[in-house]
């Protein structure tokens, strides 16, 4: 069997393999997740104003989940 | 090159199997309108900020966001305040979002306009997120370009003279993954690669080098930074939340910082969420930074030009800051009024203490008497607290 063959059906069993994981968190045991309180940040302007604070004082950025404009906050 | 049909076959037969793992669709937020006021109080500093967030679908795929942020600062932080006097200004930011949800894959595309005297910035953020594997894993990709037009005032606060000094230009690069682990956990880590290039430094302010007291009383005198016109930084992220079984939410995460300014950086993060019945919402935050200093930083260097790159922004110095934060949120209309379907008021209390390991407060303190005696090196460091307010209504339709 030629090499590019062989890689293409190793790829399509890879992907088959992904595929055939079943959810193990069923759709109808999601009622605790899809609660408000589970929400990474429920409200983007406050999140997105205490960010804008760490950034403004700290010599760190990024990963933070929020992309604003620049400041030349002094 | 000619491909045979039996290579077609293949290639078809493995874009199909990739197909069967997308299945399901993605839907998008509640359509809202939210109005914020907040305060910053803290190391000289007063800001008041005014924000208008309005959301709204326009069909079950396709979805528009506007924001308008005001800040008014009042005061200047202490390394600018040790060579300048108080300022005050003004930044207007508005911003644009595009939401589109085609399937199971989201995009969003937004513009973001923030304007002050003397700094405009302009950016551009293109996102994508896909969900997976059952809807248990989204996995997120974006991209944020920023030009930055850098000024400084030379005139007085009501009479300002702005002389615009050169550009900086910002790209980031981030990923995200979010996984359900069990019904009740969830898991989420990001990691961003944010590069930038020009004048990236702060023109308010200076370093400062010995010098014979002959020359200068204070044993000091002050100098412009000068800053690498590169810098590059990775940023990464974990984070896990937890639903307890009386109904509440306790988070955690953790995120590391390095850039090749030198600077190592961690985040960490604890957070508690406590709901009672449906109409209250009590929030807790604790939260702890440490960093060290930039290699170029020095808060007194032994003379003038010493090394290539010299800073003395207390961005850069070696620090700590803890965060204690408490909100709570009252749904003051749980079943809706007019055209709303729900609208929600929050009260948010935040105190931020920050401590330097190598920045000192020379605004108060040098070698005078009314300084308090102390010889260039030897001043108190510097640290200070800061309280701020916010206060936003939600109303979701």
């Amino acid at each position: 069997m030629r090499k590019s063959a062989m890689l293409a059906v190793a790829g399509a069993g890879l992907l088959l393999g992904a595929c055939s994981i079943q959810p193990w968190v069923k759709p109808y045991e999601r009622d605790r997740l899809a609660d408000p309180i589970m929400a990474w940040d429920r409200d983007a302007i406050s999140a997105g104003y205490l960010d804008h604070i760490y950034e403004s004082r700290e010599g760190s950025r990024g990963a933070t989940g929020t992309a604003g404009g620049g400041c030349g906050c002094n | 090159m000619r491909i045979s049909p039996r290579h077609l076959c293949r290639l078809a037969a493995v874009a199909t199997l990739s197909m069967m793992c997308v299945a399901g669709a993605a839907v998008l937020p509640d359509d809202r309108a939210d109005l914020f006021w907040s305060t910053y109080r803290g190391g000289g500093m007063d800001i008041t900020g005014e924000s208008v967030l309005v959301r709204k679908k326009f069909s079950e795929n396709f979805a528009m966001e506007a924001n308008y942020f005001v800040d008014k600062v009042s005061g200047a932080s202490i390394d600018v305040l040790s060579q300048a006097s108080v300022i005050k200004d003004e930044r207007k930011q508005k911003t644009l979002s595009l939401d589109y949800i085609h399937d199971k894959t989201q995009y969003n595309l937004s513009y973001t306009d923030s304007t002050e005297r003397d700094y405009i910035s302009n950016t551009t953020h293109f996102s994508l997120s896909q969900d997976m594997f059952g809807d248990l894993t989204t996995v997120t990709l974006g991209f944020t370009d920023s030009r930055n037009k850098v000024g400084e005032n030379n005139g007085g606060t009501n009479t300002p003279k702005i002389e615009w000094l050169g550009h900086a230009t910002s790209r980031s690069y981030e990923g995200g993954l979010s996984q359900i682990l069990t019904k009740n956990l969830i898991a989420g880590a990001t990691v961003e690669i944010i590069t930038d290039q020009g004048l990236l430094s702060n023109p308010y302010r200076s370093i400062r080098y010995r010098v014979d007291p002959s020359i200068n009383p204070l044993g000091y005198a002050l100098g412009s930074q000068v800053y690498p016109n590169t810098h590059t930084s990775t940023a990464g992220e974990v984070r896990a939340k937890y639903y307890l079984p009386y109904r509440a939410a306790a988070s955690v995460s953790y995120r590391y910082f390095s850039d090749t300014w030198g600077i190592r950086a961690n985040t960490i993060e604890l957070g508690y969420t406590q709901p009672v019945s449906n109409k209250w919402i009590f929030e807790g935050r604790l939260r702890h930074y440490n960093q060290n200093s930039a290699t170029f930083y020095s808060d007194l260097f032994p003379f003038a030009n010493s090394q290539n790159f010299e800073a003395r922004d207390q961005n850069l110095a070696a620090s700590t800051n803890n965060t204690i934060d408490g909100k709570v949120t009252w749904a003051f209309a749980p079943s809706g009024f007019l055209i709303f379907k729900r609208a929600t008021a929050s009260f948010d209390v935040t105190r931020i203490q920050f401590k330097y390991g190598d920045f000192r407060n020379i605004k108060d303190f040098n070698v005078t008497p009314a300084g308090g005696g102390y010889q260039p090196g030897t001043e108190p460091l510097y640290a200070f607290d800061a309280m701020v307010y916010q206060v936003y209504i939600s109303m979701f339709f």
